[in-house]
């Protein structure tokens, strides 16, 4: 019998979406037996138990100390700290994190402590022989797949790519236990001073069931007005790929791909994008990929569903002369 | 570990800066090009396309000679750290004719494709082999593996605090303020120094080598050093994953290409066609 222990993330007072993914991503490994545990951090965890109550999980631990309030954003020594102490308590045969500023930020400084290896971003789990575990995940950018398993007999540490398991839920609730926070969870050398959140106008990209994309086939910042324009009128989110914004031509907080935002649009329209496999890797769960390019051998073309080989400038004006004529219509 | 030397007035005299680069295929490879030998589990680089230093690496160097342009009196040491085998002369010597004082390559074939967590005990052995230094800089991932941790493991074996995603970093008279990218927007983080620091590509593009920086580097001989100079053991360098299989995910092309009588009138069809999909 082995415990599996999940990591919660928090979005205010409640557990996120991907908590739930985290525990069903330690079912999938779990054999007969194991006991799947969530362990919440936080400086109020009277109110967010509950949330993780119903999450399907054997049990709920909270760990309470003011310096996980936020889960210590920004400096993360304070998590690194907790969830190493329930570590060492619990002995769990693995460790699941998402794989998010926090997850992937703690997960590997509670791996150099407990020491099992860490494996990040993983797409896929399988359990192997011994209780170890296997994973899939993208390397090089998303050009191939490669898959591990844990070598060693220590606690195995991983991050979970969102969005990839359907999240967990269970019909009762959880017993919830609190942990005590050791005293290191205090002693912090970095310090999070402000956060500076870029807010933005309209739909949130995560959201969008239409995202309009450029590249830097736009060859400047003034078509990203067009395509935000457009995006307005359909209701939808402008994004763009890194050179776009390495540019200066529009704010990385656009950015979509590897290390940028992942979205999941009904669909996605690029202009100007040549689809490197970093850019690929932020909108693959896309349903619907368009490409406008002038190349008709880019590589977005394997990855689209729709496309028109042409200049963006010609392509963008029929389609939103059209757009505004079936608005009328 | 380092700490910054001051003077009488407790004004900074001097900064030792390490910066962590690696050696990675060209991931500007494109995805028609990259192949995989599934037999060895490698990566295959199509021929005649040399090796480039790991983008956020320049990123972090440039960080590192931003430090050095801002500091005013204090003399500031930049020393590059690359861990590896099969280095490529001209391309690991880029920090230095970018404006990095020294290189040391800790060169080794049994280092071909290490683990993170080998990879950061070693780079561990390296900084207290070559240090103290005050900083060390890194990049947020290799474009290799993007296991993006070896940093972090780094930091808790040395036991320093760790800032990730920096866009823009100062030293200050209590330490280093770093501004760290988020997704939407950034957070401003403090910590004492020594520290280890990752760099992203929002701190800006790397500064071109000038001529001058490419002739210093080409006098430079860089300092290298073997798994035992360190005291590397064996237990050191075992890996804690072990990588079963490696290839390139099948993927066919299914496009449907939209034309019209000219380019205009194929933006037209093509948001029709969308519309028909009840798409937009
Ligand atoms: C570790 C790592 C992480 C990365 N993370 C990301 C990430 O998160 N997001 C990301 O986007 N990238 C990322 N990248 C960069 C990525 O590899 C590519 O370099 C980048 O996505 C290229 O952007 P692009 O398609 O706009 O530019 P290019 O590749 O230069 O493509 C421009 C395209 O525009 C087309 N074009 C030119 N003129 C016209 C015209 N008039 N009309 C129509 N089409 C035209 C061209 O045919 C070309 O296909 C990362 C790279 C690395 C190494
Ligand atoms: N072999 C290496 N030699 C020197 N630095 C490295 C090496 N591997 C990783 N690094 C540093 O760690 C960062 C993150 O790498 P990774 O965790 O492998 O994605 C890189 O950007 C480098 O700064």
């Amino acid at each position: 019998m082995a415990i599996l222990l999940v990591v919660a993330e928090l979005n205010g007072n409640v557990v996120t979406e991907s908590t739930g993914e985290l525990v069903a991503a330690a079912k999938a490994v779990a054999s007969d037996g194991d006991e799947i545990v969530v362990a919440v951090l936080s400086d109020d965890p009277a109110i967010v138990g509950a949330s993780a109550a119903g999450l399907g999980a054997d049990r709920v631990l909270t760990v309470q100390h003011e310096a996980l309030a936020e889960m210590g954003a920004g400096s993360f020594e304070a998590p690194v700290a907790a969830v190493t102490a329930i570590s060492n308590s619990l002995s769990p045969a693995a460790i699941l994190l998402s794989k998010s500023d926090f997850g992937s930020n703690v997960g590997p400084r509670v791996a150099a402590q407990v020491g099992g290896g860490f494996a990040q971003d993983c797409i896929g789990l399988s359990s192997a022989s011994n209780g170890r575990i296997s994973v899939t995940r993208p390397v090089y950018g998303g050009n191939a797949l490669a898959e591990y398993v844990f070598s060693g007999d220590g606690v195995q540490v991983l991050t979970v790519r969102p969005t990839i398991f359907d999240p967990a839920s269970g019909d009762g609730a959880s017993p919830i236990e609190s942990f005590d926070a050791p005293t290191d969870v205090g002693k912090i050398s970095a310090r999070l001073v402000e956060t500076i959140a870029e807010e933005s106008k309209g739909v949130r990209l995560e959201d969008a069931d239409v995202v309009i994309s450029g590249g830097r086939g736009l060859g400047g910042p003034e078509p990203f007005e067009q395509l935000q324009a457009l995006a307005d009128v359909l209701g939808g989110a402008l994004g763009a790929s890194r050179a776009a914004c390495d540019a200066g031509w529009i704010d990385h907080s656009h950015q979509i791909g590897l290390t940028g935002k992942s979205v999941s649009p009904n669909v996605y329209i690029t202009f100007g994008i040549s689809g490197a496999s970093q850019h690929m890797a932020g909108c693959s769960g896309s349903k619907v990929i368009v490409a406008v390019n002038k190349d008709a051998d880019a590589n977005i073309f394997k990855d689209a569903r729709f496309g028109v080989v042409g200049d963006w400038g010609k392509v963008l004006e029929g389609f939103r002369a059209a757009v505004d004529d079936l608005a009328v219509s | 570990m380092g700490v910054l030397a001051t003077g009488t007035r407790g004004e900074i005299l001097a900064i030792k800066i390490a910066v962590c680069v690696k050696q990675v295929p060209d991931p500007d490879t494109p995805p028609s090009a990259f192949i995989v030998d599934e037999s060895t589990k490698r990566v295959v680089p199509p021929p005649g396309t040399p090796p480039v230093v790991n983008g956020f690496d320049l990123n972090a160097t440039e960080a590192a000679l931003l430090l050095k342009d801002a500091a005013g009196g204090a003399d500031v040491e930049i020393t590059i750290i690359a861990v590896g085998s099969e280095f490529v002369m001209d391309v690991v010597k880029r920090p230095l004719s970018m404006g990095a004082d020294e290189l040391v390559l800790v060169d080794d074939p049994s280092l071909e494709n290490l683990d993170a967590f080998a990879t950061a005990r070693v780079l561990a052995k390296t900084i207290e082999n070559q240090g103290p230094f005050d900083v060390v800089l890194c990049g947020r991932q290799a474009s290799d593996w993007d296991n993006g941790h070896v940093p972090l493991v780094l930091s808790e074996i040395l036991g320093l605090p760790c800032i990730s995603f920096a866009r823009n970093i100062q030293i200050t008279d209590s330490g280093v303020r770093v501004e760290r990218s988020l997704t939407d927007g950034y957070q401003v983080v403090e910590a004492p120094l020594p520290a280890v620091v990752t760099v992203t590509n929002e701190l800006g593009e790397p500064r071109y080598p000038t001529l001058r920086g490419i002739m210093a580097a080409t006098r430079k001989t860089p300092t290298t050093l073997s798994l035992g100079d360190i005291g590397v053991t064996n237990e050191d360098v075992a890996p804690s994953l072990e990588l079963t299989r490696l290839f390139v995910p099948e993927s066919e092309r299914n496009v449907e290409i939209i034309s019209g009588e000219d380019e205009v009138d194929a933006g037209r069809q093509l948001a029709l066609r969308l519309r028909e999909e009840n798409l937009i």
